[in-house]
């Protein structure tokens, strides 16, 4: 429920005029609720960011989403793959 | 790899019965300047809360949707980890919460000024909600409204 809840929060933040980027665990569950930027990670739930206490790693995901959130042109929603 | 696999039968069917609230139209807010000028702020649906804030409430049928603040130079080991699901491992962020609310490395993104600042405060909720609608209709708009009254541009969402 974690990935809807976090799309149903962008999406509000969105529409307040906050850019948004959701990291997603589930590539179904975003397909379904569409927010307007997601990467979808690889990892198991309850490690969205990768590896616990490797910094490195969990600075590669949020450029990753960070870069989503620079990227000027796609046609939301969008759905990204985070490959590490 | 997070996919359905790693839940219970029960939780299976659940997920698999269950109307995901569809987001329709789709909101869109470009960034309107670069990342090295924005303010940054942090949503995460992991439960934590500070030691001397309320823990989310497992009584509330449907998940509570209520929110914390959290104050960006918090010591994320001090957080406090309520999440009450049972269908995932919570060793990885009790021993280093980062990896669901990655506090510390935004504050080094704005070190190397990747991003601009990051905001005085963060966002804490409880991802396990199932009825949406209070949080969709009551206590989403009011936290959006915080980050927007401290001037943020971006937000990351994380789940867990």
């Amino acid at each position: 429920m974690c990935n809807q809840t976090v799309c149903l929060v962008a999406a509000e933040l969105e529409r307040q005029g906050i850019s948004t980027v959701v990291i997603q665990l589930l590539r179904n569950v975003a397909g379904k609720v569409r927010p307007p930027r997601a990467l979808f990670v690889p990892f198991k739930h309850g490690y969205p960011l990768d590896t616990p206490g490797d910094a490195g790693r969990q600075m590669a995901v949020l450029e990753a989403a960070l870069r989503l959130l620079e990227d000027p042109a796609p046609t939301p929603p969008v759905l990204r793959d985070y490959t590490p | 790899m997070g996919d359905m696999s790693e839940f219970s039968f029960t939780v299976r069917m659940f997920l698999a019965a269950y109307p995901w609230r569809r987001i329709d139209p789709v909101p869109w807010t470009p960034l309107r300047k670069p990342l090295s000028q924005c303010r940054l702020a942090l949503v995460s649906s992991a439960g934590f809360v500070m030691p001397d804030q309320p823990h989310f409430d497992e009584s509330i049928r449907g998940g509570d949707p209520s929110f914390r603040e959290i104050p960006s130079k918090t010591d994320p080991r001090t957080l406090v980890e309520t999440h009450r699901s049972e269908s995932f491992d919570h060793t990885g962020l009790q021993r280093d919460p980062n990896v669901a609310f990655p506090i510390e490395r935004v504050q080094e993104l704005a070190a190397t000024s990747r991003i601009g600042s990051v905001n005085h405060r963060h966002l804490s909720c409880m991802g396990s909600i199932t009825a949406v609608g209070r949080l969709v209709r009551d206590t989403a708009p009011p936290a959006a409204r915080l980050l927007v009254e401290d001037g943020v541009d971006a937000a990351i969402l994380v789940p867990v």
